[in-house]
């Protein structure tokens, strides 16, 4: 990449470095990672809060690459858009980019598949990634969850120690204190590292509109063959989810606010076709980011029992 | 756009979720499903009004148990600026959760109940944001609904307090009072049409008014190094790039700067941002040094300008605030870990332990218990290079991490 000098365009103006703090915490984060640990790995799910920890760390490292590999826990289940675009960037960046499959773990007999209406390959991930950390013995593995998401994610530590089973001891957290993180773990335990925990949904989508960064088509209003289940919107176009003789589907103008398994991400009503709309969209928006995500209503504490099973 | 973090703490009738909530619900932050959760919640729990603590305590034994245990975060912004709330318990068995909230936190709430006025968790409240040093202090008199709005209530509380305030080392702190109800909403965000009397800010106000040097003191430039860059690509080849996060000031291309704990000199030759370079870069900034000779750098370095240099030194005195449930026993050894240096450490001494209501210090104690703050002497392997916390609030703290167990067991405040 090209350096601008961008004190000779302006003229001998003095430039300074403004400072972002959610940025300037972020890229901190990441230098602490890549120093703290032996193998850090950038969990890459292909959604926006995921592309955004790419950029975060490009910058960095620059003009060095990213010092630790990608890995992509695939459920089968994705939005084919979603695929061509991690293959492109990876390309981009140069970086390695490991692949796991939800299928596997099935074919293994680890996990068995959910059933009926409302089956979903979102829970069986977490088996995936927990074998996939300790194949290739990864300490430490950085997500893109932010604390505003959901009420036991607010309770989450930046650096988060994992024991051997990759469970989340939620009631025994270690105190972090300005910017000390303390990264010191003992041989099978593992950190889940999260450098945007203290950005908000609106804040993620406000660094894409600033930094152009590129994103899967899906976040942006399109048509799609749809259907309504209590009270949320599916998608129709694949086989993965199990839609009853009942539920009538139609084309609708729609777009996804997270990108996870197709079997669990509801779309919403919307005709932001550019990111100028998506993020008005957001801030006038009333309904949660994960009001849209159907493995959260399952119950109150959801996420925290996932969680402390390993889940991301 | 602008970030302040805030500390809250308080007890469990003190009404502070309730606070927080209201907060959240006057400034449109909270979504549509997230309010109907909390109105379904409410009901199902027999309440006739809005229980906005649902909206904050996010673990099941919290929800049971009715309290907060852990340090939260919650978010909301308005146009001008973006807020993170870290809520924590008022307990004293909490005292390292308020310690936790109060380090990345730039102002503080404390609630004071009107009917009941400064109580022993107020003490230990302010205490701590005096310890810390947070710059800008908020007592929100709140449950003046309670008290028929009575300015009598509001002023007592202001008097009571003036008594801590007057044992306070740290004179330059700002202090408001605002009389407030969580509940109704009054002076919280929106003016109270209940206490004619008060003339001053709403809460909200006051925060959205606040600036960067209202809630930072002025320090000297630390740049501790994170990680040394060498890209190893062609068109990099000689890069050497040293990349930290800036505190306390300005570094500039052309400052004569010293490397510490090696105490070499050299010049500062460009400032890197990403793909961009600049002439400066401000507090708080994460970028990337070059300098004019080759030097010798590693990570837990720390580049400062030649004319300011910090103390480097194997000892340190400092105040404790201890968090692990084994006791602090004088000759442990322990990491110390100060940003990016870390270096085994042994506590030499423990001088005494400091009450968190301001009646001083007992120095027969020769151990530090969970939650118990004190003064000691800690003997480094290495030499490190840090200032007085009340001088620089990064470079002057640290954290004790067991050499056994990995956990954070303590936090420092160096004197």
């Amino acid at each position: 990449m090209e350096v601008i000098e961008k004190t000779e365009i302006k003229n001998k103006e003095r430039q300074i470095l403004e400072v972002n703090a959610l940025e300037s915490e972020a890229i901190y984060i990441f230098r602490e990672v890549a120093s703290q640990f032996e193998r850090p790995v950038l969990l890459f799910s292909g959604g926006k809060d995921s592309i955004t920890l790419v950029r975060l760390a490009q910058k960095a490292f620059f003009p060095a690459k990213i010092p630790f590999p990608l890995l992509h826990i695939d459920t089968g289940h994705n939005f084919p858009e979603t695929i061509a675009f991690r293959d492109k960037l990876v390309k981009e960046l140069g970086v390695e980019l490991i692949v796991r499959k939800v299928q596997d773990s099935i074919d293994q007999g680890k996990v068995i598949e959910e059933k009926g209406k409302y089956a979903s390959r979102n829970g069986l991930q977490t088996t995936t990634l927990l074998d996939a950390l300790e194949e290739f013995k990864f300490d430490a593995a950085i997500g893109g969850a932010r604390r505003d998401e959901e009420k036991a994610r607010a309770k989450e530590r930046i650096f988060s120690v994992r024991d051997d089973f990759g469970q989340w001891d939620e009631k025994n957290q270690r105190p972090e204190l300005f910017d000390h993180l303390n990264g010191k773990i003992e041989l099978g335990q593992n950190v889940r590292v999260f450098p945007i925990s203290n950005w908000t949904e609106l804040d993620v989508w406000n660094y894409i509109k600033k930094e152009q960064i590129e994103i899967p088509s899906i976040y942006f209003a399109h048509k799609r063959k749809t259907f309504f289940r209590d009270g949320m919107i599916w998608s129709a176009e694949d086989s993965v989810v199990h839609r009853e003789d009942d539920e009538i589907v139609e084309e609708r103008m729609v777009r996804f606010r997270t990108v996870g398994d197709m079997s669990c991400t509801a779309a919403v009503l919307s005709d932001a076709t550019t990111i100028e709309k998506v993020v008005q969209e957001i801030r006038n928006s009333k309904i949660s980011e994960r009001g849209a995500r159907i493995d959260d209503k399952r119950s109150e504490a959801a996420m925290e029992k996932r969680k402390q099973q390993g889940y991301f | 756009m602008q970030v302040l973090k805030i500390a809250t703490a308080g007890s469990v009738d003190d009404g502070k979720s309730t606070l927080i909530g209201r907060l959240l619900y006057d400034t449109q932050s909270l979504t549509t499903d997230k309010l109907q959760a909390i109105e379904a919640k409410s009901k199902a729990n027999g309440f006739d009004y809005l229980d906005f603590s649902l909206a904050t305590d996010g673990l099941v034994a919290e929800r049971e148990q009715g309290i907060t245990i852990d340090v939260a975060h919650i978010y909301f912004s308005t146009g001008k600026k973006s807020y993170i709330i870290a809520d924590t318990p008022g307990h004293v068995e909490y005292t390292r959760n308020m310690v936790t909230g109060a380090s990345t936190s730039q102002a503080s709430i404390i609630l004071v109940d009107a009917r009941k006025g400064v109580v022993e968790q107020t003490y230990r409240h302010f205490f701590i944001n005096n310890l810390l040093r947070v710059k800008d202090v908020i007592v929100a008199v709140n449950k003046m609904d309670l008290v028929d709005y009575a300015k009598d209530n509001f002023e007592k509380v202001k008097a009571d307090f003036q008594n801590l305030i007057d044992k306070s080392d740290y004179q330059d702190q700002h202090i408001t009072f605002i009389p407030v109800s969580a509940l109704n909403g009054d002076n919280v965000v929106e003016n109270s049409n209940n206490m004619s009397w008060y003339k001053g800010q709403t809460l909200l106000d006051h925060l959205e008014a606040l600036d960067a040097q209202d809630v930072y003191e002025k320090a000297q430039a630390r740049f501790p190094v994170q990680t040394v860059i060498r890209p190893k690509k062609d068109e990099y080849h000689d890069f050497r790039g040293y990349a930290g996060k800036l505190y306390g000031g300005e570094l500039s291309v052309g400052d004569q700067v010293t490397i510490l704990p090696s105490m070499t000199s050299s010049t500062i030759k460009e400032i890197f941002f990403f793909d961009q370079k600049f002439d400066a870069a401000g507090r708080g900034s994460s970028c990337t040094i070059t300098l004019t000779d080759e030097v010798n750098i590693s990570r837990g370095d720390m580049i400062v300008k030649s004319n300011e240099i910090p103390k480097v030194d194997k000892q340190l005195t400092a105040t404790v605030c201890w968090m692990d449930n084994k006791n602090l026993n004088p000759g442990t050894k322990y990491f110390i870990q100060s940003g990016s240096t870390r270096v085994l450490a042994k506590v030499n001494e423990i001088f005494s332990s400091v009450a968190t209501d301001f009646t001083g210090e007992d120095t027969s104690k020769n151990s530090l218990a969970l939650n118990e703050i004190g003064k000691v002497q800690i003997q480094l392997s290495k030499p490190l290079a840090f200032d007085e916390y009340s001088n620089n609030k990064a470079s002057g703290s640290f954290i004790l991490i067991d050499s056994q167990t990995n956990t954070t067991s303590g936090v420092g405040f160096i004197a």
